[in-house]
């Protein structure tokens, strides 16, 4: 029997990405923000967890998308670091999904060099693509930038 | 093994004590003769002695076991302390310490069983003890029990006893009397009963003291935080609504803020914790260089948050023992030079604007700029050229950089350069700052200031209009922290545009006289500017190392006590952000870092301080007396200047006040007639020019005018424009080549005009005389 793993996936545009369960503290609603003046663009403030303040960081921006349309509010998946938890902003939450680790690909090789930084392989599912985000390398790049 | 949790609190305890018992060691080789301070020791060591007895630790026993006993003659006067025997209990303090570490690492004694100590303590107290050993000693005590009980009797049988120093590698002997072995046998059984309790002797005041956690604390410390955020969201909601809410949320927040100050003050420790331990070190420094050094220490009591107290540890040590090897020089050295052969150190701690400075001063050799240029060209540190550039202050901290070093040989204290860039990292860690400051041949100061405490702060709610990516205007807030604030300053509608001027591009405001230069937040964090030009300006005056500069914002809400929390790993390379707070919205506000935002804007910029350095350096040389001068065009773009010293105001008068009364040209000011001089009619003898100046047909012109001090009285100088305030010493001169100028110097750099103001009243026959204004002030100083 293979491993099972469990992921909390979410959407940016079109793409299905997930972060490992365990790695993931809370999922929560759009949260009002404060802009950090001079911060690298990947981060896009500051926000109020219950008395803690966590950086968020856009996910889009980090994979080289397009800026979600304006009025469009990001969702927030707050992931744990060994810097303490970084919510990660992201258009839209999906379900729990478990994989096993036959269903497992590393990510093509002609996906966009940035992505592909990112992007640390691929679950196949029922007719669409899981991409298992690289958390650490996603943080890091905000962190190269600023 | 014994229970853990009584062993681990045997270990904390005995440190404490050996800590205090270092101090009190030292202290007690300067004033032999102090009773109490022998009895604390005495129970210092007792205390080690018997708890080690009940955990089996034996090694640890006997050590202590021989030195209490010396201990003991000397309470009971049947010896002398020589700085032979303190050296010998602090070795023993040392080894006791060593065997602590090890039973802390695993839980055992260790190897080491100290035979060698154990035998030249014994012959140390033997010595005394014995009449055997009388003979070596001139005058030595006649019995040998030693009993601690019957004190006034061991006292009152020995009336004059006074032993000579022992050398410490006697041959070894046996281990002391039976008698005195009982006694403390007796007490050991005394202390198994509470082992625990040991520590209460010591001191009636540890009765009501517990031990805590420090995670506790700060799990508190956090948690009071919190309340004070939550305590603040409730006050803004009930003072929007008028309801019995409000007498309860006054109380809560009383209630709060008295919480807040208990949970600060739990993690505050006096400074003293960390320099109890000076004193040892500087003595062992001292006696194995050969020196003599005197420690100082004022301010023991100022208080500091814990974490703080930690962090400053090493970095103190670092620089006391840099003192003592390398600053303090050898006795003979100093008395060539014709100082104290005895140096001194000196510590200094006090509180100064929200922060605590420590003070860390030697009388020594002081650094040598030259040395240390030297030292960091040949160790490949600087390349020549920069080194030229540097000035002095910059020079003496290069100290700080790794690997230098200007002791001309290693030692085992010190002198292989690493220190004091560990002393400056770790400083600045926890946000303070070093200053280096030296005269050669006289001492070195090095001045540390470090923040109160580092989780609540009062600061300063600042506002910025900016434009949101939707276009909306929104306010965002941010704190700057109360400790850098030095004024605020609000500029209304025509003033505001008016006081503000530029220099090439850099905004200055001239306040009281000095330019302040300004910085626009906005400017410097990059943020977009919403909507039209302010006719209000604030600017928030603050300091930033020594530099003063004014900030402006768009909106200066209100002080409150702020919980600083840290900012996340992506933002930690913003040196302009101290971290973040919640406000009482929920919402979260950046807090400015003045120190990184000044370095951002420029205001803290080292090249310019360098250029100035450099064109000064050559009379610095030749004299110290340098002046400061008002620079200021004057008639045909003349360079001229005035001593500052002379200048009272500088001004800004519209021509419409400017009227006539007789021939002279006078402003009403500040309730006086000022009588204004026309430069260009004192200098260039123009008589005829005056009325027909441009500038006095056009009601709308400004007059800029530099207002004098002269005998008590002001006079206004009517100038083209303010150029510079410049030190200089103004070493060459030329004779004057017209009247009204005193004489021609080179000033920055410039051949500048001196006025002699004295000689210009006089040539256009200003009187103050026949100002009946000042005739009572007049009369006044004639009586």
């Amino acid at each position: 029997m293979a491993n099972s793993l469990q992921f909390c996936s979410f959407y940016l545009d079109h793409l299905l990405l997930g972060v490992e369960i365990q790695s993931v503290q809370e999922v929560i609603r759009h949260l009002p923000m404060t802009r950090v003046p001079l911060a690298s663009n990947v981060v896009s403030g500051l926000i109020n967890l219950r008395g803690q303040i966590v950086t968020a960081v856009d996910l889009r921006r980090c994979l080289g998308m397009p800026d979600r349309a304006t009025g469009q509010l990001p969702m927030n998946v707050v992931v744990r670091t060994a810097d303490g938890p970084v919510s990660l902003l992201v258009d839209d939450i999906g379900d729990v999904i478990e994989v096993t680790d036959e269903s497992y690909e590393p990510a093509p090789q002609n996906m966009s060099r940035q992505q592909k930084e990112m992007v640390q392989g691929v679950y196949k599912l029922d007719g669409r693509l899981l991409l298992v985000l690289n958390t650490e390398r996603s943080l890091a790049t905000g962190l190269e930038v600023a | 093994m014994q229970d853990d949790e009584a062993v681990r609190e045997f270990l904390i305890e005995s440190n404490e004590n050996l800590a205090k018992l270092d101090r009190e060691l030292v202290e007690l080789e300067q004033q032999p003769g102090d009773e109490k301070l022998i009895a604390s020791i005495f129970r210092t060591i007792h205390t080690i002695k018997g708890t080690s007895g009940f955990f089996g630790f034996s090694i640890l026993g006997s050590i202590t076991h021989i030195a209490e006993n010396i201990l003991s003659q000397v309470r009971d006067k049947q010896r002398e302390l020589t700085p032979e025997i303190v050296s010998l209990i602090l070795e023993t303090v040392d080894a006791v310490k060593a065997v602590l570490t090890a039973i802390e690492s695993n839980g055992a004694e260790g190897q080491d069983v100290y035979q060698e100590l154990r035998e030249r303590l014994t012959a140390v107290h033997k010595a005394c003890g014995s009449l055997a050993s009388a003979a070596a000693a001139s005058a030595s005590p006649a019995s040998q029990p030693v009993n601690p009980v019957s004190k006034d009797a061991a006292a009152l049988s020995q009336a004059t006893v006074s032993s000579q120093p022992v050398p410490a590698n006697r041959p070894p002997a046996e281990v002391s009397s039976a008698a005195s072995e009982t006694t403390t046998n007796n007490e050991i059984a005394h202390k198994e009963q509470e082992p625990a309790a040991s520590a209460s002797r010591t001191s009636a005041l540890s009765d009501s003291t517990i031990r805590v956690d420090v995670t506790l604390l700060d799990k508190l410390m956090n948690l009071v935080g919190e309340l004070v955020l939550a305590r603040n969201q409730i006050l803004q909601v009930v003072a929007s609504q008028d309801s019995a809410l409000t007498t309860t949320s006054q109380r809560l927040n009383l209630i709060t803020t008295e919480l807040q100050e208990s949970v600060m003050k739990t993690r505050m420790q006096p400074i003293g914790v960390v320099w109890d331990k000076l004193p040892r070190v500087v003595r062992d420094l001292a006696s194995s260089c050969g020196k003599k050094i005197q420690i100082e220490m004022d301010g023991a009591e100022t208080e500091l948050d814990k974490t703080i107290i930690e962090a400053i540890k090493d970095p103190l040590t670092h620089i006391v023992r840099n003192s003592c090897d390398h600053g303090i020089e050898m006795p003979d050295v100093r008395a060539q030079r014709g100082k104290n052969p005895q140096g001194r150190l000196s510590l200094r701690a006090f509180h100064e604007g929200g922060h605590v400075i420590i003070e860390i001063s030697d009388d020594g050799a002081g650094i040598d700029a030259e040395k240390i240029k030297a030292k960091a060209l040949s160790k490949g540190l600087i390349r020549a050229e920069q080194l030229a550039h540097l000035s002095e202050r910059e020079v003496m901290n290069l100290v700080f950089l790794p690997a230098l070093s200007t002791a001309e040989t290693v030692t085992s204290i010190s002198g292989r350069g690493v220190g004091m860039d560990v002393v400056k990292t770790n400083v600045e860690k926890i946000g303070g700052s070093v200053d280096l400051s030296s005269a050669v041949g006289e001492g070195t100061t090095i001045r540390i200031k470090i923040p109160l405490t580092l989780a609540i702060i009062p600061g300063l709610v600042v506002t910025l209009r900016a434009a949101q990516a939707d276009g909306a205007a929104a306010k965002e807030r941010f704190v700057i922290p109360q400790g850098s604030l030095l004024e605020l300053i609000r500029l209304e509608g025509e003033a505001a545009r008016r006081q503000i001027e530029n220099i090439h591009g850099t905004p200055v405001y001239r306040r009281r006289g000095k330019l302040l230069p300004l910085v626009y937040l906005n400017r410097v964090l990059q943020v977009t500017e919403q909507g039209e030009q302010a006719d209000v300006v604030n600017i928030v005056v603050l300091q930033a190392e020594n530099h003063q500069f004014g900030l402006v914002v768009d909106g200066i809400s209100d002080t409150q006590e702020i919980v600083v929390k840290p900012l996340g790993q992506q933002l930690k390379g913003l040196n302009c952000y101290a971290g973040a707070s919640i406000m009482g919205d929920g919402r979260i506000a950046l807090i400015l870092d003045v120190l990184g935002l000044a370095q951002r804007a420029g205001v803290i910029n080292e090249i310019r301080d360098r250029s100035m350095a450099e064109q000064t350096e050559e009379l610095k040389k030749t004299t110290t007396d340098k002046k400061t001068f008002l620079v200021f065009a004057g008639p045909s773009e003349a360079r001229m200047a005035v001593p500052l010293d002379r200048v009272a105001r500088l001004e800004e008068l519209p021509v419409s006040q400017i009227e006539q009364a007789g021939t002279q040209w006078v402003a009403q000011y500040r309730g006086e007639i000022l009588p204004l001089i026309d430069l260009e009619l004192a200098v260039e003898e123009k008589r005829e020019r005056r009325r027909a100046r441009e500038v006095f047909s056009e009601d709308s012109a400004r007059l800029q005018v530099v207002v004098c001090n002269q005998d008590g009285h002001r006079v206004g100088l009517m100038v083209e424009r303010i150029v510079d305030i410049v030190e200089d010493a103004a070493e060459l001169k030329y004779p004057a080549s017209r009247p009204g100028i005193l004489y021609s110097a080179v000033i920055n750099g410039q051949v500048t005009e001196l006025i002699d103001i004295p000689a210009i009243l006089q040539s256009t026959g200003i009187s103050f005389m026949n100002q009946p204004q000042n005739e009572m002030n007049l009369a006044k100083a004639t009586n």
